[in-house]
């Protein structure tokens, strides 16, 4: 077989370069979204050095227009609208990450366990994310704080455990079909476990779409936590959130309308920042796609 | 290398899938990809399974891998029940025991280079001290005629026939006793092909393998294989030492299958008249009564349609299941004119 050694050489490629950094280098919408997520990390973790003022200070300056003071107004109780968006981002981001973090680890659990053993296992999963995705997500989390109570902590479980059907269902229907694929069959004649052929063989190769699914749900839970403070059933009325801060603005839309428009602002570029990073990490984690240089 | 004492005997197995129906996915039927199929492949020996697609080769195969469960029968590997293993034999029968898949683009994991392909499995049974992984990588990719630098190249960066070729060392990384080549070469181009007989081959001679070979090209198969069993509709038509199944099949099916073979030679092509063998696999849900074969033969008569034949003896070691080929007589055995009007009735 020396014969044929030859001939390969020539396709191997040089010196394989890290593929987020050689991907991240050809993708601009994933470079402006890194910076743009960068810098929200970056205002939630010095909120407090960065705010000009307390974000719930009272001053009888109240619905003021921008100013060099006020760079965003102030809203009807006179607070600094820059100060409270600040301060929001701390928490918008935290339920945005850790309510999907959640979701993911047990979607990722139900979805393998039941696509890959079948038979009650799956029936018993697949009855109850069915059921749960009878309802929209939205309503199970109103549902869940409404018996839970608000508070910070009750607003991540509810959201998380509401987000979990669509975990479950992406990871049941990658394993279903990857359980089928001849490396795992090859995995279970060399002998591996359960465990090492599930999350070494199945998850990696299930992660495309997972990424695809997370980075929607972070969006969504944003969007979630905003939805809940909109109806007072968020953290609660004195920790400023992007939500909140918009559903106190609304009833001054008329009025002053950078009461309405900043914190969507802020909301909106956040979710589009973070849906251009979750292409580009799709991009990067997909060994199959060429990287050039 | 060849010795009488098999590695391998398949017992009467049978493996069937059951067909659900109705909200509460009740078991309505079943079907029976493999229909009571017992052979035995002796050590050192190269044993060839063919067939047409359906006819239930792989489910052999993936049960002597024990990746599907028969529902009766037995599968003794070096006379031990593989189903009665316990979790430590188990674990030695998966090390001797290790396949080569058929499909080069879905045997390998997407998301592994080759080095960590072929070394996971030292890695996780700890076979090969850790330092000595590497050359032991290098070591498989040279047997199976592949560059040490093929260890960092990604599946999708290799060719059929060379990820065939990383399939290969990676069942070779167990040091395995016997290997179940599940169709191992259909998938690749004809030059390909030959060379990866010839890598089966040369690796059979020098590690003394056993080779149980799956698949539906007669040529590759003839010149593999020691002994050959021809397989119809999960059950075994007719088997037989390679050379004297090619030269003198008895089964009709058997006959057909040869002849359906492409002879190189054009002069011998235009000069000889071959009898196309008609109609479909039956479905083997409902299967057909008495021989599964006598929709599609010549030689049916009433008689077939009525009872299965078993496999009879026409001379050693070579079995036919056919009533009309005269290895076999049952007590209402009758003349051979019925065929002529019926024969090719469905």
């Amino acid at each position: 077989m020396t014969d044929t050694a030859q001939t390969y050489e020539a396709e191997i490629p040089a010196k394989r370069r890290s593929r987020f950094t050689a991907t991240l280098a050809h993708d601009r919408k994933a470079q402006v979204g890194l910076a743009v997520l960068l810098l929200f990390a970056f205002a939630a973790v010095f909120a407090p050095w960065l705010a000009p003022f307390d974000p719930n200070a009272m001053t009888m300056d109240m619905m003021s227009g921008l100013s060099w003071t006020h760079p965003l107004g102030t809203d009807d109780l006179g607070r600094d609208l820059f100060s409270r968006i600040l301060h929001g981002t701390q928490v918008s981001l935290l339920i945005g990450v850790s309510t999907v973090l959640i979701a993911l680890v047990i979607g990722i659990a139900l979805g393998l366990v039941a696509g890959y053993f079948g038979g009650w296992v799956d029936q018993i999963v697949m009855r109850y994310i069915d059921l749960q995705w009878a309802f929209p997500n939205f309503i199970i989390a109103v549902y869940l704080v409404a018996v839970f109570g608000t508070g910070l902590l009750n607003v991540i479980v509810a959201l998380s455990l509401a987000f979990i059907d669509d975990f479950a269902r992406i990871v049941r229907s990658m394993t279903l079909s990857l359980r089928e694929e001849q490396y795992v069959d090859a995995a279970r004649t060399l002998g591996f476990s359960k465990a090492r052929i599930l999350f070494i063989h199945i998850l990696p190769n299930a992660v495309a779409p997972i990424i695809v699914q997370a980075t929607v749900s972070v969006s969504y839970a944003i969007l979630g936590e905003a939805s809940l403070s909109f109806l007072g059933l968020g953290v609660d009325a004195y920790t400023p959130t992007w939500g909140l801060i918009l559903a106190d603005g609304r009833g001054f839309i008329t009025q002053a309308w950078w009461l309405g428009v900043f914190p969507g602002l802020a909301i909106m570029l956040v979710v589009l920042a973070i849906n251009f990073v979750g292409d580009w990490l799709r991009d990067a984690l997909d060994v199959r796609q060429a990287v050039e240089g | 290398m060849r010795s009488d004492d098999p590695i391998l005997e398949v017992q009467g197995l049978e493996v069937g899938f059951p067909i659900r129906k109705g909200l509460f996915q009740r078991p309505v039927a079943e079907v029976k990809a493999v229909n009571g199929v017992s052979f035995s492949v002796p050590r050192g020996s190269a044993f060839g399974l063919v067939g047409e697609s359906g006819c239930g080769k792989t489910t052999v195969a993936r049960a002597v891998l024990q990746l599907v469960e028969p529902t009766a029968g037995r599968v003794l590997f070096d006379g031990q029940d593989v189903a009665r293993m316990d979790a430590a034999a188990l674990q030695r029968f998966r090390g001797k025991v290790q396949a080569v898949f058929q499909d080069p683009f879905s045997s390998l994991n997407p998301r592994m280079s080759t080095g960590r392909i072929l070394s996971e499995p030292m890695r996780v049974h700890g076979m090969t001290p850790g330092p000595g992984i590497k050359a032991e990588v290098r070591r498989l990719l040279d047997i199976c005629g592949l560059p040490a630098r093929f260890a960092d190249l990604y599946p999708h960066e290799m060719s059929g026939g060379q990820r065939q070729r990383v399939g290969i060392a990676r069942a070779l990384a167990m040091n395995p006793e016997l290997i179940v080549c599940d169709e191992a070469v259909s998938a690749l181009d004809v030059s390909i092909q030959a060379q990866v007989v010839n890598l089966l081959e040369e690796l059979q001679k020098e590690l003394g393998l056993t080779y149980l070979f799956i698949g539906h090209d007669l040529s590759v198969v003839r010149h593999l294989c020691d002994e050959v069993a021809v397989m119809y509709l999960g059950r075994i038509a007719e088997t037989a030492p390679s050379d004297r199944l090619f030269a003198h099949p008895r089964h009709p099916y058997t006959q057909a299958l040869i002849d359906a073979v492409p002879n190189p030679d054009p002069d011998f092509e235009a000069g000889r008249e071959i009898e196309p063998l008609e109609g479909e696999v039956p479905n083997p849900a409902d299967p057909p009564s008495g021989c599964f074969f006598h929709p599609r033969c010549r030689l049916a008569t009433d008689h077939c349609r009525q009872e299965a034949p078993p496999l009879g003896q026409i001379s050693s070691g070579h079995l036919a299941a056919c009533w009309e080929t005269g290895a076999i007589t049952s007590t209402n055995h009758h003349s051979r004119d019925a065929n002529e009007n019926t024969g090719r009735q469905r």
